[in-house]
């Protein structure tokens, strides 16, 4: 396949960029993919950066429309009270200031992460042991939840008895440590 | 001293032990981004707080150790040579990105330069560990434990719903990268993988070039990396890159065995032409001296060359780089002065191989 840019050199850079559910791919070259500033030059990393600061831009716009020219009202203008970054200069930069720009910024998220990483907007996977707190336990109750749904159906009265004993003592340690807290 | 130590070797201990596939799997690497809960990402906090992240590796963690990784030195980049940099950028122990923040970052590497705690990059801590082969899930298993160690004494960014907070929101989650380098040349030559990238990249997964001195994929070594933090567990993440790795380890095995079927002879005529050319050239680009070098790897795999050992390739891949050119010459090298050195360094290195 050759570069749509330069119709010279083939074209090893392959992007496929979604915005709004719409698909269009690129097939270009390093070299154009360079000068387009899809890619950087030292830098192994990837045009995945400047797409995403496209996605951001997108969404500013897309929470606008309807008022092409009227400035963004103080309230559009959200800002993190930690760090003091916009949600402008976030869109702007594609990165965030602190932890808290993740509360601040939340309403907007999802759309976000959502085309990012593949539809998914919640984490599923490590907690850290201290800054985690009861999500361990959290996550053990949604388990056996689901386990006991799934031995009533399958009419498992009496692993599901076990299993509803083991909710009640998680239950009971939650709330001691909830009145530890 | 240690930062001698890390600039005199052109492959890190760890590398000359064998790992499974190593055949084709060059290494398997896992990053974790982490961030201080209470500190503004390095993006935008001020001098004063970056400096007090790196105090504080240099008061917690300077001459610890983990597990079997013995000392850690802390390596700070307002400290070093551009040249240096560049060495350690080329090893691999380092980021470019954390030398361009040079003044408040650093990086903390274990003796054997298997793992590197980059601080100060664009989170405050990058975790970053290597094993030989294809041996992710191991890599994982400890880069977990690293991570625990570090977190006993560090109130990490993480958030219920959004897991690890990270100044990206591509790696918002796990923060992990996993990633995989392969030696592909069958798959390559035969164009395949570029009919099997866009089936690769819907799994959530990434195939890259390794990119060289000059702007183009050289030496057929491609990196299989994950794109996707949020939504997946660790192991998920590591288990899917890891069926992916296989087929294309079954693939290229299987496309060698097509090519030697039906073209034995160009490719026995390719390799021994490549061989000739790194024994005997005068002057050599990096470009078509990692595309010998790979004709060479080739050439050990298959058997037609037996009495090259596979780590002298892993270590000139390195070694012939700009910056451990110039490290080795002991001055700054222009880029024809590197080809010349490039060729007489091959040259010594393959010889010294053949008398022993």
């Amino acid at each position: 396949m050759e570069c749509q840019r330069c119709h010279n050199r083939p074209a090893t850079v392959h992007l496929t960029q979604l915005l709004n559910g719409e698909k269009t791919e690129i097939h270009v070259c390093e070299q154009c993919a360079k000068e387009k500033g899809y890619m950087h030059d030292h830098e192994e990393n990837f045009i995945l950066n400047d797409l995403l600061t496209g996605l951001f831009n997108f969404e500013t716009k897309h929470s606008l429309k309807g008022h092409p020219h009227s400035a963004p009202s103080p309230k559009e203008q959200l800002k993190c009270p930690n760090c003091g970054l916009t949600f402008q200069e976030f869109a702007k930069a594609g990165k965030f200031g602190c932890a808290e720009c993740y509360k601040t910024f939340d309403d907007k998220l999802n759309p976000i992460l959502r085309r990012v990483h593949s539809g998914n907007t919640r984490h599923d996977g490590k907690i850290p042991r201290r800054e985690g707190g009861n999500l361990h336990l959290k996550r053990q109750m949604d388990e056996y939840k689901s386990d006991l749904q799934r031995l009533i159906e399958q009419e498992e009265f009496e692993e599901a008895a076990k299993v509803r004993d083991e909710i009640r003592s998680l239950d009971s340690q939650l709330h001691q440590r909830g009145e530890e807290d | 001293m240690s930062l001698q130590q890390f600039m005199n070797e052109a492959i890190s201990p760890w590398m000359k032990e064998d790992g499974p596939d190593s055949d084709i799997v060059l290494s398997s690497r896992i990053r974790l981004a982490r961030n201080f809960s209470n500190t503004p990402f390095p993006t935008i906090s001020s001098e004063e707080q970056l400096e007090k992240v790196l105090t504080f590796f240099n008061n917690e963690f300077q001459d610890q150790s983990f597990r079997d990784y013995k000392q850690f030195e802390v390596v700070k980049m307002n400290e070093l040579q551009p040249i240096e940099k560049r060495v350690l950028v080329e090893k691999h122990l380092i980021s470019p990105h954390l030398t361009e923040n040079s003044a408040h970052s650093a990086s903390l590497i274990s003796q054997n330069e298997q793992v590197s705690i980059m601080i100060n990059e664009e989170d405050h801590i990058r975790i970053q560990l290597y094993f030989p082969g294809f041996q992710l899930d191991r890599a994982l298993e400890q880069a977990s434990q690293l991570d625990d160690w570090l977190e006993e004494k560090i109130d990490y960014a993480f958030d219920e719903k959004r897991g690890y907070l990270t100044a990206c929101p591509t790696n918002v989650g796990t923060g992990m990268r996993a990633s995989v380098m392969m030696h592909l040349p069958a798959l390559a030559m035969t164009q395949q993988i570029n009919r099997m990238t866009p089936a690769i990249n819907q799994l959530g997964l990434v195939v890259r070039g390794i990119y060289g001195e000059g702007s183009e994929a050289v030496g057929n070594i491609f990196q299989i990396s994950n794109q996707i933090t949020l939504g997946k567990s660790e192991e998920d993440i590591v288990e899917d890159l890891h069926s992916v790795v296989k087929q294309l380890i079954d693939q290229e095995r299987r496309a060698r065995q097509a090519l030697l079927h039906r073209s034995g002879i160009q490719i026995e005529d390719r390799i021994f032409r490549s061989y000739g050319v790194l024994k005997h050239s005068r002057i050599i680009e990096s470009k078509e001296a990692a595309k010998c070098l790979s004709d060479l790897r080739l050439g050990i795999d298959l058997g037609f060359i037996d009495h090259v050992p596979q780590t002298i390739l892993n270590e000139l891949m390195v070694l012939t780089q700009p910056g451990f050119l110039q490290q080795y010459a002991k001055e700054t090298l222009s880029p024809s002065e590197r080809d010349v050195r490039r060729a007489s360094l091959i040259r010594e290195r393959l010889q010294l191989e053949n008398k022993e």
